[in-house]
């Protein structure tokens, strides 16, 4: 049964808190139960509380897919890019290279990667996928393009990705700002940037090391 | 017809004719080739073309061929040949005879395949060499009692007929049929109960084959029942209806989700790649620095990428290619795009001192982060 088409899939990280509902409530998805599927990174554990939550994008020209020696990765009629087949994935971790989100695992004594495929037994039938279903701060949003539009004001989906010289489109969109006027995230442009927020580096533990090393 | 094409079809003719001529060979010019099961022998010659076109044209798309020689390349690799051949006989037995990935993946789906892969070997052992004449049998010339075995035309042992090895060997395919039947009901069962099954399945790929598969056991179990308990009732109609369903079978079989035969044998090929690639130099990440795959894996997928027309490539003379950015790095660099085109708009930044951000794992619980030894390079340490 395809996903409805009026939902859709918001992303956006800088509204994440770190809680890690979504990472326990992935695991409940009967797809891959028992294994989380979602990434949740500190993106500088050192200097900053920010949190990166990354799921499955599903691209309209999934590379992971393309790369599969296999042809074991198939993506539905509705645009959800499936997890490995389970008789034709031989692990060769192509996928998980060539993704340009980062997103596919391997389960090597399975000989089979696993990866978000969006809840497809709830999406399918309707209901919100397990992330969007607790993030609490609707950093993983599950919605209609109305009830986004409604709930932010100043901001404005897209599905467009920039890596170097490629553009990926993706069935799920990134909030962006709406004066910005940026069609499309680039990534690549992100290879030198700082982690956000009021970076609050009070240097309690330097000192300390210091102290220690000179008496 | 591009060339493509042209090739996959050399291929397939290649391969049928060679299995005819060895029908010819083995039958011994056809005298020990039974007349009645040509629509049989047929189904083959059409599925031995079908799955050869289908394997050469898998074997020419771009990563399939990359690693198909690259498979080959490593494991002859004459500094790794030693092990990787003490390997392979580890491998074949406990991936392909055993099965235990599978077993890994849950113990009611591991049985289910073993009952239906083995009852199908022992199935297909029996009847293809009967079918194209391989394997008759003659009772010796001065006792109507024993069997004589003769395989391509030559006369191998012999067996009494009313013996254990006789009922045993008589009955293989009924074997055959109570593991396959067995077999397709475990798989059915999960099929029915598993919401996740039932959420991913598809008639034609997951339920078309476990159905050929019960109805060719169930009517060659029937077939058996009518000559042995009810006189050979219904028999001539049972074999049309057990010739049907086999030949269906044999017909389908390069199309559907039987094809993971012949794809499966390329896993251990990666897993020679994998290997060598980890004894060899690694591919540290362009951006933090840590390593996270092989080099020569980079590089293979870079080419790839390269043939399907993906343009990774990046501007920065140092990184070169996206592909050389790890996993990890990648995530955070998503979240810290979007956090770039929201500078002055959210939240008021502060500069970290020109640190690169390097990104840590979550506080994991188990099965939430590394899903095993390999899958930790997905994550930063």
């Amino acid at each position: 049964m395809p996903v409805p088409d009026q939902n859709e899939f918001f992303m956006d990280p800088n509204r994440c808190i770190g809680c890690q509902a979504c990472v326990q409530a992935c695991s409940e998805c009967e797809t891959h139960k028992g294994y989380s599927m979602i990434h949740l990174d500190f993106v500088d554990r050192a200097h900053s509380v920010q949190t990166a939550p990354v799921v499955c994008m599903h691209c309209d020209s999934p590379t992971c897919a393309e790369v599969c020696p296999a042809d074991a990765i198939k993506k539905t009629a509705d645009g959800v890019v499936q997890t490995a087949r389970k008789a034709r994935c031989i692990a060769c971790n192509n996928c998980v290279l060539a993704c340009p989100f980062g997103v596919p695992k391997m389960k090597t004594d399975f000989k089979l990667m696993m990866k978000c495929d969006m809840c497809y037994d709830r999406t399918s039938e309707g209901l919100k996928p397990m992330c969007a279903t607790v993030c609490p701060s609707q950093a993983l949003f599950f919605g209609t393009r109305e009830q986004i539009e409604l709930l932010r004001p100043r901001s404005v989906p897209t599905n467009q990705f920039r890596f170097g010289e490629q553009t990926i489109n993706t069935k799920v969109s990134m909030m962006l700002p709406k004066s910005g006027k940026a069609e499309y995230v680039d990534v690549t442009q992100a290879m030198g940037e700082g982690v956000l927020g009021k970076t609050i580096s009070l240097n309690i533990l330097d000192g300390i090391y210091n102290e220690e090393s000179t008496e | 017809m591009n060339k493509e094409t042209i090739k996959a079809a050399a291929w397939g003719t290649l391969f049928t004719a060679s299995v005819a001529g060895l029908i010819v060979l083995g039958s011994r010019n056809l005298a020990h080739f039974d007349a009645a099961l040509v629509g049989y022998t047929f189904a083959v010659l059409f599925a031995t073309f079908g799955i050869t076109y289908r394997y050469s044209m898998w074997l020419q798309r771009p990563p399939t061929a990359l690693y198909w020689k690259r498979g080959w390349q490593v494991f002859l690799r004459p500094r790794h040949l030693a092990k990787n051949i003490g390997e392979w006989f580890t491998r074949v037995p406990s991936e392909f005879g055993l099965n235990l990935f599978i077993l890994q993946r849950g113990r009611l789906r591991w049985g289910a395949h073993m009952l239906i892969m083995w009852g199908c070997i022992i199935a297909i052992a029996i009847t293809f060499p009967l079918v194209f004449g391989w394997i008759h049998f003659e009772t010796l010339p001065n006792n109507l009692e024993w069997y004589r075995t003769y395989i391509f035309g030559f006369p191998t042992f012999s067996f009494p007929i009313h013996s254990v090895v006789g009922f045993l060997a008589f009955h293989g395919l009924v074997w055959a049929s109570i593991l396959v039947t067995l077999g397709v009901m475990l798989a059915m069962r999960r099929r029915m109960r598993d919401h996740g099954a039932a959420a991913l399945q598809q008639f034609g790929e997951d339920f078309l084959p476990l159905i050929l598969l019960f109805a060719i056991s169930v009517t060659g179990l029937m077939l058996t029942a009518s000559y042995t308990w009810m006189k050979g009732y219904a028999y001539d109609f049972l074999a049309i209806l057990h010739a049907i369903t086999v030949i269906f079978t044999l017909l389908w079989l390069p199309f559907g989700k039987f094809f993971h035969i012949f794809q499966r044998p390329a896993q251990l090929g990666v897993s020679f790649y994998k290997e060598v690639g980890e004894r060899e130099e690694p591919a540290n990440c362009r951006r933090c620095g840590i390593p996270f795959t092989s080099r020569m894996h980079v590089e293979d997928l870079i080419e790839v990428e390269r043939q399907l027309g993906y343009r990774y490539e990046m501007k920065d003379s140092h990184v070169k290619h996206y592909q050389w950015i790890c996993p990890p790095c990648r995530r955070s660099m998503l979240a810290l795009a979007q956090g770039r085109l929201w500078t002055g708009e959210r939240v008021s930044l502060s500069d970290v001192g020109g640190l690169m951000p390097t990104p840590t794992l979550g506080n994991a619980g188990p099965n939430q982060g590394p899903l095993s030894e390999e899958d930790r390079r997905n994550f930063h340490p």
